[in-house]
């Protein structure tokens, strides 16, 4: 399409796990895992996509393939309408000038022997341009991101997490690229500094028409700057749409433990029960059926067995469950608080299926309609 | 409240920093109580003097800290601040403990969860198969599955979520009268958050043991604590019972903190409240209240002098001239 800056489709990114002798000596067939397994989406101009997931989801992993930074090994990237798998080095840098990365933690990206203008000036260094006045480039830069020019002679160390953060951003703009993919933006970052950078971004992207990738495990933060979001569990999407839709509909039981897993900041909505249960799997021991199932309290018999569809629940609105949850026409009548049933589910760590299998299916569908009395 | 009902009693704690610039006057004149079997949750943003004061409590403070004179740090009846160093070595890990921020490097790498969990025992003369049988219950205690087996593994064979679960069983071990949780959960995701969280208020039940959470989540000090202090630029400048901080808070920064989080807008919007200006210069105080350059409300007396507590309400008190002046 044409308004779509960035295309991405069935993107697959797979980690060597084994070399190949060891792969031989040990008989392992398959010394792959895949970080990222088949997802597409596509980031319009201008707009935000909010990419969210726990810890080793590969949404990290998503946006180093997007840059190049870790080589894909199927599908396709599209930017603005030429292809980026199968590039070569030399052929990648020159994308690079349109796609930048912030990197997470502000203050361990940037090296602790450059000043501030070094950093932020290495970009045209880089890429070998040829820019008349450096000094004016730094001055413009810092301008753009509210920094004082004073800062310029300053290393990593004497700046705060805000103004470090700033610098990356300021960096990320050097050689004015369309799309930035900000990397956990506001992570470590104190919650009225992190207002500050959010502005600043969106700012930004007004002025200069930016187009945001931002990889994220807080929700609060992207409800408030993304246009869309995808749900990422083991490399896979299990829920897209907008962000709208995906906070008052959510579709996917992982959806919607992510949500109620955010703290309140109200002493009056604590919660007794606990809606995740366990961690995220090892990428190497994939769960069978539905890879979701070892965590999801509504688990069902045919959850272990049949891996579930990616498919649309709404117009725009992708999730993969074979039990979505339905769309509430009231879910707006009801109030926030405690989600009633979530969290039934007897956990015995390390239990065998059966146990939960049961739990789960005693609860039933009916049960599943209930629970959006509780999500917000 | 009678004396006899509190853990810890800071009263009038002042620490300074001695640095090539000058004195950092990092803390002045804190004032918190910590009641028996109560989690009180320290809140402030980076700079605010939250691990200065935990630092304070268990005499960590690096050699060119001073505490100043007329500070006290009284825990169940003995003065910390005047303790000799092996008073001190009995009071850490054992009557306080303390669980940190990264479990990823809180534990020794080299070194088996179990034997780590055994070390902490040093004190009991019991024999090592009864020490590893505690070692294992405290790790069941605190849901880690088949403990038993586990207590061979070494802190890589962990999960994140897991670690900090065992640090807390190492925290626990000895039964301390306080715990000190200094921002448990920040390098954890959300929904560890949620079940280290849920932990927590388990184990608060089982073990009746006071406990000083710090934190800069708002959600999770609502979510845990049953009192909260704010802390900004090495001050208290509120306190009080949960709901009373939450529902009314009463100075200007503990109402604009609450206004910034992401968490309680409940539209989604494009711009988000912040709080303009930075922190001041602890070097160079300003003469009156600490948050006046700040503070959307400034009138005539924040400039002139310092604010003193004033209470809002029995529980509840704020470093405030609003408060006094009821505007």
């Amino acid at each position: 399409m044409a308004d779509n800056i960035l295309t991405v489709k069935d993107l697959r990114v797979r980690f060597r796990t084994a070399g190949l002798v060891k792969a031989l000596v040990n008989r392992i067939e398959d010394p792959f895992i895949d970080a990222v397994m088949k997802v597409s989406f596509s980031l319009g101009r201008g707009e935000t996509f909010g990419l969210v997931g726990e810890s080793g989801s590969g949404k990290t992993t998503l946006g180093r393939a997007i840059i190049g930074l870790v080589r894909a090994q199927e599908g396709s990237i599209n930017y603005d309408g030429s292809e980026l798998i199968g590039l070569g080095d030399k052929q990648y840098r020159s994308i690079r000038r349109n796609i930048a990365m912030m990197f997470q933690d502000p203050v361990a990206s940037l090296s602790p022997r450059k000043t501030v203008r070094a950093s932020i000036t290495e970009p045209f260094r880089i890429h070998k341009m040829g820019v008349a006045n450096l000094g004016e480039e730094a001055r413009r830069l810092l301008d753009l991101v509210g920094l004082h020019q004073g800062f310029m002679g300053a290393y990593p160390h004497q700046l705060s997490g805000g103004q470090a953060r700033r610098v990356g951003v300021a960096r990320a703009l050097a050689l004015e690229p369309k799309v930035i993919i900000a990397d956990e933006p506001t992570a470590g970052l104190d919650v009225s500094v992190q207002g500050e950078i959010l502005n600043l971004m969106n700012r930004l992207q007004r002025e200069l028409g930016l187009s945001y990738l931002i990889i994220t495990h807080n929700l609060p933060v992207v409800r408030h700057v993304s246009d869309k979001l995808a749900i990422m569990y083991l490399g896979r999407f299990v829920e897209q749409g907008t962000t709208k839709e995906i906070f008052e509909r959510p579709a996917h039981p992982y959806t919607l433990g992510l949500l109620a897993a955010v703290p309140e900041p109200d002493p009056d909505k604590r919660r007794d029960k606990l809606e995740l249960q366990g961690e995220i799997p090892s990428l190497m021991r994939r769960p069978s059926g539905c890879e979701f199932h070892t965590r999801c309290p509504f688990v069902q018999k045919k959850c272990l067995e049949v891996a579930p569809k990616y498919e649309e629940v709404a117009p725009g609105h992708w999730a993969s469950c074979h039990f979505p949850f339905p769309d509430p026409a009231d879910a707006k009548a009801v109030g926030p608080g405690a989600m009633p049933g979530m969290g039934n589910v007897p956990y015995a760590p390390g239990a065998a299926g059966e146990e939960r299998l049961a739990a789960g299916a005693a609860m039933g569908d009916s049960m599943k309609k209930d629970i959006f009395r509780g999500s917000r | 409240m009678s004396q006899n009902d509190l853990v810890l009693d800071v009263r009038d704690l002042s620490v300074s920093f001695r640095t090539g610039r000058g004195k950092v006057r990092a803390l002045r004149h804190v004032d918190i109580t910590v009641p028996k079997n109560k989690i009180v949750g320290i809140v402030g943003e980076s700079g605010c003097g939250k691990s200065t004061l935990i630092n304070s409590v268990l005499r960590l403070l690096a050699p060119n800290a001073i505490i100043e004179p007329g500070s006290q740090v009284d825990f169940l009846g003995d003065d910390v601040i005047k303790m000799s160093n092996s008073q001190l070595t009995d009071l850490r890990g054992q009557r306080i403990s303390m669980v940190f921020q990264d479990p990823m490097t809180a534990l020794n790498p080299v070194i088996s969860v179990g034997t780590q969990m055994t070390d902490i025992l040093y004190r009991l003369k019991i024999p090592m198969a009864e020490k590893r049988k505690r070692a294992a219950d405290m790790l069941a205690q605190v849901g880690i599955p088949d403990a038993q087996r586990r207590l061979e593994d070494f802190p890589h064979q962990f999960s994140g979520g897991m670690r900090q679960r065992i640090c807390i069983a190492m925290a626990l071990m000895m039964n301390p009268a306080l715990l000190i949780a200094d921002e448990p959960t920040t390098a954890l995701d959300v929904t560890l958050e949620a079940q280290i969280i849920h932990l927590m208020k388990e184990l608060r039940e089982k073990f009746e043991c006071s406990m000083l959470f710090v934190s800069h989540n708002l959600g999770l000090i609502a979510e845990l604590c049953d009192e909260v202090i704010v802390m900004y630029a090495g001050e208290v400048v509120e306190q009080g019972e949960v709901h009373d901080l939450f529902h009314r808070a009463a100075h200007p920064y503990t109402r604009m903190l609450l206004e910034c989080d992401p968490a309680r807008i409940a539209e989604a919007r494009q711009e988000l409240p912040t709080i303009t200006g930075s922190v001041p210069d602890m070097i160079d105080l300003p003469p009156g209240c600490i948050f006046a350059p700040r503070c959307p409300r400034r009138y005539e007396p924040c400039d002139a002098s310092p604010p003193e507590p004033y209470a809002v309400s029995d529980q509840h008190s704020a470093r405030c001239f609003l408060v006094r002046d009821g505007r």
